[in-house]
């Protein structure tokens, strides 16, 4: 494709059939549309035997021009996979079975009706079926980055231009200067996803402008997640490479750069294949390569895989790491606008960042800066996780609040649970506290109450968890990470990691908090880069909110959620022994035996546990039936 | 360039832009201490040490100063009750992982790390002990121990030998807290194609790369009355050992080094300048032979030990281009136990013959094959600067008070041509000052171009009818820029002369080491060629044609340069070597 | 990761070797081609032993400690061969809160290995990993490719003896 006639003739081509997705009454081809979720959360639940099952079912019954099978990217709803939705009514079946196919083919594809005791219990009301959008999980969502992911085949280009791809690098290369583009991404206010929140066109501006005739540019994307319990990222390159491709080359116009790389996380196959697929089409359209849509302007785009070292995320790393060396960051300044990747002038986005860029594009600054809080433009995907009902990814308006994600989108906490913290920037970030559960959600307010937004990790934690350890957790996590390199990082966090460890093991101190604490700023204020200057942030906002629980393990050597062994201690109450002997006959020490003691109203003696051979398993506890066995 | 104005610590200083804060600190007369920083050779900013407050409008916050450039009206804070708590606690951080056996150390007194510990006011070095990573200490070099206890992974050795040297054989491996120095696969570096030179000792601010030190055995064979022990001093040795003893750099302590050596005990104390003039002889010979007969061209030096080694790791197919001629510290020993000892009625295995190097690579060099032409080894020991100067401190010699003595006869004799070995150029100036009185009839003893501490320079001479195109190159990656280029054809040199450390054997890597405070801001280099140059300049005879003892040597033994014999004794061999 | 040799014997192939210098040939111009190279030959090989890093020491010119630098730099590159079956068990975050530090305890005392170890059988491996991105199904563990989810600890038996 060489002219925007040509691609208008796809898009229009396309339009019908990918409307039929959204707002169920278009002119497809085929009377339903079957979408299965092909993201990594579905595929490991099991998807693609689901899309196997299906062609096989409608192979046999001669649907296959009838109804057509995409395999999209994620819907979202991670804990109800393996999903699928069929068009054009909109019904959600979820956790579907391979059996449950059968029936679906039968009733709904081929008799007109929803299997209702199939499909997702949220949208079943008595005999009525209510759309997704009504559900508590989509009502208060708004996806901007996420648009087609669970809309497209993320492997066909063609229902990427159906909605309305490549429109803005059209738009862009025949209609606006590169001044143009960076100021309307100034003007939407748009700041970098990947935790830190720079202004995106701001970096490109000056990666445009600091060094005049520069003979080689870079544009990188940042696809290296590696928070633990973030997928955002993941997500968008599975359910919608095209996006990203189209945006970084939009972002190579506007600095000037000729070749792009995404570094992406090896362990992210799906995706890796998916942004194979994309650039192998890209290329072959033309929307990648020299001379897009007629133009002088050329840019190309390559994967480099990730390794397996979080540092990598940090920007310098992420480059130092592209150039074939150990990922360590280098210090700054020079900043990657003046000399980043192989020493050239480079920006550098995250994935998430870059799938907002066509949207700006094509609908203008004012458009993206209406959404959001006044610092904080657009909307923010989240990876909800943890203790909470409806695991998966959400895209909300910045400013929605703590509690609005928690409660209303994910269902609260499962099992009755009370909650304890929510965990937001990964081990960067920091525990909020439910005191805060109605502070909107953006930038500053986060950095403000300690924690940050990071990529959009959002860990829900209940009463069940303790705040020692878990801030245990995620030093263990940046000692493992830290790249060595800087002495307050390379040590510092092993310290803390020590010191909390002897904290959970009963054998703290109060001076060992202080000592703590002083640790967590030296290592804030001198570390070389951002992994060390965020690295303390899990233990400040832990002790700053839950102090009583470190003064718990110090002063009364016990762990209030249960959850540190050493501090715990199992034993039986007598009165409610019915001495069965299950406990005994389960413990893998040796350490119940019967005692004497026959407790009113009860046939045998009652059981009792030897402190000094308990191991700690609590396997005793869950072979109880009589709630007689309690960990304090 | 323009200047830039910064105010350190109130004080308002105008400062060259591209200027770091440590540098416009250094302006206004303060310093800031650095551990991983060495101007030109590690510039990461790593330990943190050099942490400062800046302001450049939007509030004071910490930086490192060694990286951190300066801009226009910026505020910098050395030493706010801030910025000395942050160095004091990242100190007190490495401390926890550092064996801090001080009392033991051979950086005890010049460490970097214990000044900075004394300057801090460290209470307590155990604060943040905790668990750390044992490492067993390689031996397995000729030349030197690494201890990986007692790194505090700043990474400079890393920096010079991949970065200067272009070797790259040590690096960091692993990482976080695990992360250490080491060889591929864990490999000694004795296994690897580490070529001696020793400049990662130079460089490492604490005890964790040191020499191996032979002074022992040397006081032992002293106090053997059965042994007739020699000592030969390398022409840089007499440019660095004064800083042993608090002198300043570029001090020339030749005549108390002499007395010295004698107050060790030494039976004689010889120069290893007479041997740089009969590597003079010899080398000058085989280039004018090399030249008329269609010899293999370049021909390359072959005096520096790290650099022989390096050119049989990396460019074997080059060892033709080397020179035949033994170093003159070989030549030296070689003369001593042949010739000397035939004079003097000794057996050569009645000798020990003892050098005292700048340089770590002699140690490798004296075990080499084809280096014994008594059927002894030609030399015995080769200490480094720094080990002759822990002897005098242990003899409890006052070094400076010593009377400037001369050397002894008829080793001892040299001329100016001998001297200027140490520095780069050195050697192809001498060599071209007798190769054109050779050539020609004519005199020069002034060239130059071939002087300075430029890594590589290049010069063509007119001798007689013939253009002699030269280079001198000091530093292994700027070895391997030229070499790379005589391969592909791209240079015609006839002579080149290469020398393994930046700067020539005053920079050795067995000299006295100079903490990243000094060398930051001194051209070490520089100041101590000058030592060298000045003297030359002072000798009555300048080129080693005219040396009365070289004339000597061949009339009573060798016959003429390149003569049969002269073969024998003063010519070598080489391999070829893998790279690991 | 462990650095020093390994102690099982190198079985590389020609045909292996073959490969190797085919991709490192296509690769080496290219700017930054280390990794991609790593990459490529921890695929052909399983992993990254001196011999292969030798070779590819020797065909790029890049010094050999450089590499071994890199290799023990990166989680995902190993020194040492894989068992049959790798068993990855995901400590991120929204596992660990789910309880799969447990099941990754349970796993090494049943194999009797610590993580990143192998059987001595040759047949499993175990490593920790950090977010496979399955966090819906969290706590999840992966064996090659197959992938495990909503774990307890009682389902580890079951899930080894499908390998044995």
């Amino acid at each position: 494709m060489k002219t925007l006639e040509e691609l208008k003739v796809v898009r229009e081509s396309m339009e019908g059939e990918v409307a039929l997705r959204t707002n169920g009454n278009a002119s497809s081809k085929y009377e339903r549309h079957v979408l299965v979720c092909g993201g990594t959360g579905c595929t490991s639940s099991g998807s693609p035997k689901i899309i196997e099952k299906l062609e096989a079912e409608l192979a046999e019954k001669g649907l296959t021009d009838k109804i057509q099978i995409v395999k999209t990217g994620c819907f979202g709803l991670c804990e109800r996979g393996p999903i699928m939705i069929v068009y054009p009514e909109g019904s959600f079946y979820s956790r579907v079975n391979i059996d449950e196919i059968h029936r679906i083919v039968d009733e709904h594809l081929i008799g007109g009706n929803p299997v209702k005791e199939f499909l997702y219990d949220e949208t079943v009301e008595g005999d009525t079926i209510k759309s997704l959008d009504d559900t508590s999980f989509y009502k208060k969502q708004h996806r901007v980055a996420l648009r087609n992911c669970g809309v497209i085949d993320p492997e066909n280009i063609n229902e990427y231009i159906g909605r309305d791809g490549y429109k803005a690098l059209g738009k862009v290369l025949t209609s606006m200067t590169p001044e143009e583009v960076i100021q309307t991404i100034l003007d939407s206010g748009l700041r970098g996803r990947g935790g830190g929140g720079f202004p995106t066109g701001m970096k490109w501006k000056l990666a445009r402008n600091i060094v005049p005739n520069a003979d080689m540019k870079y544009v990188c994307c940042n696809a290296d997640e590696g928070d633990p319990g973030a997928f955002m990222d993941r997500s968008v390159l599975e359910g919608d490479p095209h996006v990203v491709l189209e945006a970084m080359t939009i972002a190579g116009y506007a600095i000037g750069a000729k070749q792009g790389y995404i570094y992406v996380r090896a362990e992210y196959p799906i995706a890796v294949e998916r942004l194979n697929i994309a650039i192998k089409q890209a290329r072959e359209t033309g929307m990648l390569g020299q001379n897009i849509f007629g133009t002088d302007f050329s840019f190309d785009i390559d994967l480099r895989l990730g390794a397996g070292a979080f540092v990598c995320g940090e920007e310098t790393a992420l480059m130092t790491s592209i150039e074939g060396n150990r990922g360590e960051p280098r210090p700054r300044p020079p900043f990657p606008a003046e000399k980043g990747l192989f020493q050239k002038p480079t920006i550098l986005n995250n994935v998430e960042t870059y799938a907002n860029i066509p949207q700006i594009i094509l609908n203008g600054a004012d458009w993206f800066a209406s959404m959001g809080t006044e610092k904080s433009k657009g909307t923010k995907v989240f990876a909800l996780g943890g203790k909470i009902k409806n695991t998966g990814l959400v895209e909300v308006p910045m400013g929605t609040t703590l509690r609005e994600v928690i409660e209303e989108i994910g269902g609260g906490i499962p099992n009755g649970k009370k909650f304890k913290a929510a965990q937001t920037g990964g081990p960067s970030g920091g525990c909020i506290p439910a005191e805060h559960f109605d502070i909107p959600i953006d930038y500053d307010n986060l950095i403000g109450i300690g924690s940050m937004m990071g990529s959009g990790g959002l860990i829900v934690m209940d009463e069940d968890n303790c705040m020692v350890d878990i801030a245990k957790f995620f030093l263990e996590f940046t000692v493992d990470e830290s790249c060595g390199k800087c002495t307050p990082c390379r040590i510092g966090t092993k310290r803390m990691y020590e010191i909390l460890d002897k904290i959970t093991k009963g054998q703290g101190t109060l001076e060992d908090i202080d000592k703590l604490e002083e640790l967590c700023y030296h290592i804030k204020a001198n570390s070389l880069c951002g992994l060390g200057q965020t690295a303390p942030n899990p233990v400040l906002s832990t002790l700053r909110y839950f102090r009583d629980e470190y003064i718990a393990h110090v002063v009364d050597k016990k762990c209030p959620a249960g959850v540190c062994k050493d501090l715990l201690s199992f034993e039986i109450v007598k009165d409610n022994c019915i001495g069965c002997g299950m406990c005994a006959k389960q413990c893998p020490a040796s350490a119940i035996s019967r005692t004497d003691y026959v407790a009113p109203g009860k046939k045998l003696a009652a059981m009792e546990i030897d402190k000094t051979k308990c191991v700690k398993c609590g396997a005793c506890i869950a072979s109880c039936k009589f709630k007689a066995i309690i960990k304090k | 360039m323009e200047n830039l104005t910064v105010k350190v610590n109130g004080v308002e200083v105008s400062v060259p832009a591209g200027s770091t804060v440590l540098e416009a600190a250094h302006i206004a007369g303060v310093e800031i201490p650095t551990l991983c920083y060495m101007k030109e050779i590690n510039e990461i900013g790593a330990c943190r040490i050099c942490i400062t407050e800046v302001n450049e409008g939007r509030g004071f916050r910490l930086v490192a100063a060694c990286v951190y450039p300066c801009s226009n009206n910026m505020e910098i804070l050395t030493s706010s009750p801030k910025v000395i708590e942050s160095r004091k606690r990242t100190l007190e951080l490495i401390l926890s992982t550092h064996d801090r056996k001080c009392l033991s150390c051979v950086r005890s007194g010049n460490c970097e790390l214990q000044k900075l510990c004394k300057d801090y006011g460290i209470e307590d070095a155990s604060v943040y002990d905790g668990a750390t990573n044992k490492y067993e200490i390689d031996d397995s070099a000729a030349h030197m121990y690494r201890d990986n206890n007692k790194c505090i992974l700043c990474r400079r050795c890393v920096a010079v030998c991949s970065k200067t040297q272009g070797i790259g054989v040590i690096g960091a491996n692993e990482r976080g807290f695990k992360t250490f120095i080491g060889s591929a696969f864990d490999m000694g570096l004795g296994e690897t194609s580490c070529v001696s030179c020793g400049q990662c000792i130079a460089v490492c601010p604490v005890g964790a790369i040191s020499e191996k030190d032979y002074t022992k055995d040397v006081l032992a064979a002293i106090a053997d009355p059965a042994k007739t022990v020699l000592v030969q001093t390398a022409p840089a040795v007499r440019a660095g050992l004064g800083e042993c003893f608090g002198l300043p750099i570029g001090t020339n302590v030749e005549g108390k080094m002499a007395a010295a050596l004698r107050r060790l005990g030494f039976d004689k104390v010889f120069d290893t300048d007479f041997g740089a003039d009969l590597t003079i002889m010899e080398e000058a010979n085989e280039f004018i032979e090399r030249v008329k007969n269609g010899g293999v061209l370049p021909m390359i030096t072959s005096c520096s030990p790290g650099w022989v080694k390096f050119c049989e790791h990396y460019f074997p197919d080059m060892t033709e281009n080397l020179s035949s001629c033994k170093s003159p510290q070989q030549m030296f020993g070689a003369t001593a136990k042949t010739y000397y000892a035939e004079k003097m009625g000794i057996d050569p295995k009645d000798i020990v013959m003892v050098s005292i190097m700048p340089c770590t690579a002699k140690k490798f060099e004296i075990g080499r094959d084809d280096q014994s032409a008594a059927g002894v080894p030609d030399v015995d020991y080769a200490l480094t600067t720094r080990e002759l100067g822990r002897m005098i401190e242990r003899a409890g010699i006052n070094f400076n008070a010593l009377p400037d003595e001369k050397f002894d006869d008829p080793l001892g004799i040299s001329t100016g041509a001998g001297v200027i070995f140490g520095a780069t150029g050195g050697v192809m100036e001498a060599a071209l000052r007798t190769a054109i009185h050779t050539l020609t009839g004519e005199t020069v003893t002034d060239l130059p171009e071939v002087r300075g501490t430029a890594g590589i320079k290049e010069a063509c001479y007119k001798v007689g009818d013939m253009d002699v195109k030269v280079a001198v190159v000091s530093g292994l990656a700027n070895a391997r820029e030229v070499l790379e280029k005589v391969q592909k054809g791209e240079a015609d040199y006839h002579f080149i002369e290469i020398m393994a450390c930046p700067g020539g054997c005053v920079n050795g890597g067995g000299q006295p080491q100079q903490p990243a405070s000094v060398r930051n801001f001194v051209d070490i280099r520089a100041e101590r060629a000058k030592v060298l140059y000045d003297l030359d300049k002072s000798m009555p005879l300048r080129q080693s044609h005219e040396n009365p003892a070289i004339k000597a040597v061949y009339e009573e033994f060798f016959g003429e340069p390149g003569s049969h014999k002269a073969h024998e004794v003063l010519h070598t061999t080489y391999v070829k070597r893998s790279v690991n | 990761m462990n650095s020093a040799k390994s102690t099982v014997p190198f079985k590389g192939t020609p045909e292996q070797e073959a490969k190797l210098i085919a991709v490192i040939e296509e690769k080496k111009g290219d700017k930054g081609a280390l990794m991609p190279i790593l990459q490529k030959a921890q695929e052909i090989y399983g992993y990254l032993p001196i011999e292969v890093q030798t070779i590819i020491s020797d065909k790029t010119g890049i010094p050999l400690e450089k590499i071994y630098g890199v290799v023990t730099f990166y989680a995902q590159f190993s020194l040492y061969p894989k068992g049959e079956y790798t068993i990855s068990v995901c400590l991120g975050t929204a596992c660990y809160v789910k309880g799969s530090g447990d099941i990754y305890n349970k796993l090494q005392e049943k194999l009797g290995i610590a993580g990143g170890e192998c059987t001595a059988d040759g047949k499993f491996s175990l490593d920790a990993c950090r977010c496979i991105g399955a966090c819906g199904l969290a706590p999840v563990l992966t064996v090659n490719e197959d992938v495990y989810g909503r774990l307890t600890v009682d389902d580890v038996d079951k899930i080894l003896a499908k390998y044995a």
